[in-house]
């Protein structure tokens, strides 16, 4: 995986946010939670395990060694 | 009576803690900007979510739900997952590169470098200083509507002039107003950015741990996780919106409406399929009519007000978490970063910092649609909830302590950001660098900070009804507006001195436009429901690329030193 993977995720949940296809659904998930917003929440847990592969292979170790040199 | 011990506690709480940061403070003036770059991912992730969550994200955004619903929570908080984090990562370690090489405490000594111009500093600032005072007024407006109704009651022959009169005797907003911005300016005073740094933290613990107790309080009021999702408004047969339910203060609990309440009706009533449903639990736009009380007359009159999310509004909102890449007080706090590895708990945990604010606050600004009357202020329902459903007055005081954690780990950020920029920006770039002690500058810097906490003061009571979910986002379009300037800077080379200034300029009179339009901080959405920042932006990256092309490119010294040669690297 390298910098182009984590660019394709990023562009694929920028789409995955439109979710037009639960727009007119109040279905309940769990017994509590619209299914708007439980998919928007778990959307919010995508998006942090990109950050991770972001960190993990997109890193820029070139920037910060250049920052920390004297 | 309790309730405001109990919070007055608090801010004493905050007051030494400012005590304890100014015996670290190293009296220099770049630890008081900046920390002397010392900041750890744990206190960087605090400061910066602490930040970037304020009224908006817990008054604003339970006030929201409560008049659009569930939707709220896609149109700003799972997109400022996605791009906030990606802002982290692609623009803020990059600035906190630059500066920790070349020596920035503030965006503007950035620009001026990048673009070889002090116009472009003069230009900006006071368009940062402009675009700043909204986010402060959000601030001290929220806190005022959030006291006013836990405190109802407790003097009631000295506060006789309430905002509505269930709330007699309540702390009026004028005065919440004023303690809260004391307190933040006392600590801040003390302690400058590692002050703010560890009171953002401490009130980032306190607002994220609070809401979820606030949360579970409401959910077994309302009761239990399973009965909560009945409570929302409904829509019936013939088109009436009705309450199913009631909530009893003195029996402390929720009782059946029989038979439902009604308290609005559908405009165009003809989709069978809105029959049974919650318009707050869906997004699709329904049109209602609502009536609400006048305070002083006790008259009802009718107002409309559109639940849902029209689909072309959610997509454009994107452009509008894009402003934290401008951010002033946001680029203060990347500077403090000890190093670049700091900067990676935050891109991790800020969207699921985010989750865990914001779903418990929609959801309750959902549910308040079926208690609480339609005509209460949005600013006002996370507290009118608090006060219904949690009878507790200790609770309150802690729950209410929470909320103020909120509003102020915000403004002692921007509070410290404006004096730093103009001590910085304005009055040593002016006189130069020696003219001034270190104590002296530091003392430059808080006399400015008093001067716009009175000015910031002075205006959030002018405009004390204002939404502060919309205020907000008109700040957030002002400085999303002004992203391309900061995306090409640090990424197109290509990029002028005179495309970065005509881009400011258009973003600037477009914003003022759309701000005048919505009748100076209004809900305003340009022809079928696009957000006025989509427009600022697209007009300022429009404006950049062709003036840019147009005029002479950076020197090559200048690009050697904002974009190093990999070999360099």
């Amino acid at each position: 995986m390298g910098k182009a993977t984590v660019w394709a995720l990023f562009i694929i949940l920028f789409f995955l946010h439109q979710d037009f296809w639960w727009w007119e659904d109040s279905d309940l998930v769990f017994g509590f939670m619209p299914i708007g917003l439980a998919y928007h929440a778990a959307f919010s847990i995508a998006c942090a395990c990109l950050g991770a592969l972001a960190i993990r292979y997109a890193w820029p170790h070139d920037l910060e060694k250049f920052a920390e040199e004297k | 009576m309790t309730t405001l011990i109990v919070i007055i506690g608090y801010l004493c709480l905050l007051l030494a803690l400012g005590f304890f940061s100014n015996k670290l403070f190293r009296g220099t003036s770049k630890d008081y900007f900046v920390a002397s770059h010392s900041i750890g991912p744990f206190l960087l992730l605090m400061s910066v979510f602490g930040t970037t969550m304020t009224a908006f994200a817990l008054v604003g955004s339970t006030g929201k739900s409560f008049e659009r619903g569930i939707g709220t929570y896609g149109l700003m908080a799972s997109i400022s997952g996605l791009v906030h984090a990606a802002i982290f990562f692609l623009i803020g370690i990059r600035l906190w590169a630059f500066g920790k090489k070349h020596g920035f405490i503030t965006q503007i000594q950035f620009f001026r470098a990048r673009f070889e111009s002090d116009s472009i500093g003069y230009l900006l600032f006071p368009i940062l200083v402009l675009l700043v005072i909204p986010y402060l007024l959000i601030g001290i407006i929220g806190a005022g509507k959030t006291i006013e109704p836990v405190t109802a009651g407790a003097f009631p022959a000295l506060f006789t002039n309430p905002t509505a009169p269930q709330w007699l005797g309540g702390v009026p907003p004028w005065l919440t107003g004023l303690v809260v911005s004391l307190v933040v300016l006392s600590y801040v005073f003390m302690g400058g950015s590692r002050g703010a740094a560890f009171a953002n933290t401490f009130q980032t613990i306190v607002f994220m741990i609070m809401g979820l107790v606030a949360f579970v309080f409401i959910i077994n009021a309302l009761g239990g996780i399973n009965n909560a999702g009945n409570v929302p408004a409904r829509i019936n047969e013939k088109g009436l919106v009705v309450q199913d339910y009631q909530f009893d203060k003195q029996k402390a609990q929720l009782e059946a409406n029989e038979p439902p309440k009604p308290i609005g009706r559908v405009i165009d009533f003809e989709n069978s399929n809105l029959t049974d449903q919650q318009p707050h639990f869906w997004r699709e736009p329904v049109t209602v009519e609502f009536k609400k009380k006048i305070p002083k007359s006790g008259e009802l009159v009718p107002f409309e007000r559109e639940l849902g999310i029209p689909f072309i509004t959610f997509v454009t909102y994107l452009f509008i978490p894009l402003s934290v890449g401008m951010f002033p007080h946001l680029f203060q706090h990347w500077l403090t970063a000890k190093s670049a590895k700091s900067f990676r708990l935050t891109v991790i945990a800020h969207p699921l910092c985010i989750m865990v604010v914001w779903v418990p606050c929609v959801l309750v600004g959902a549910w308040a649609s079926g208690v609480l009357p339609p005509g209460i202020p949005p600013p006002a329902v996370l507290s009118a909830m608090l006060n219904l459903l949690v009878g507790d007055p200790v609770l309150i005081g802690l729950l209410t302590a929470g909320v103020l954690a909120a509003i102020m780990s915000s403004l002692d950020s921007q509070f410290l950001c404006l004096g730093t920029i103009f001590t910085n920006d304005i009055v040593i770039h002016r006189a130069g660098e020696n003219k001034y002690s270190d104590k002296q500058i530091i003392f430059i810097a808080r006399c400015f900070i008093v001067v716009i906490v009175a000015v910031t003061y002075g205006l959030a009571m002018l405009a004390k009804n204002a939404n502060v979910f919309d205020l907000a986002i008109w700040c957030f379009s002002g400085f999303s507006a002004l992203f391309p300037v900061i995306f090409a800077a640090l990424y197109w080379k290509r990029t002028t001195k005179q495309g970065a200034i005509a881009s400011i300029i258009a973003a600037l009179l477009t914003w003022l436009y759309y701000f005048h339009e919505s009748g100076y901080g209004g809900e305003y959405m340009v022809g079928p429901g696009i957000v006025p920042a989509a427009i600022c932006f697209g007009a300022s990256a429009i404006v950049l690329i062709a003036v840019s092309l147009f005029t002479k490119p950076p020197t090559e010294e200048t690009l050697d030193k904002f974009f190093p040669k990999k070999s360099e690297l």
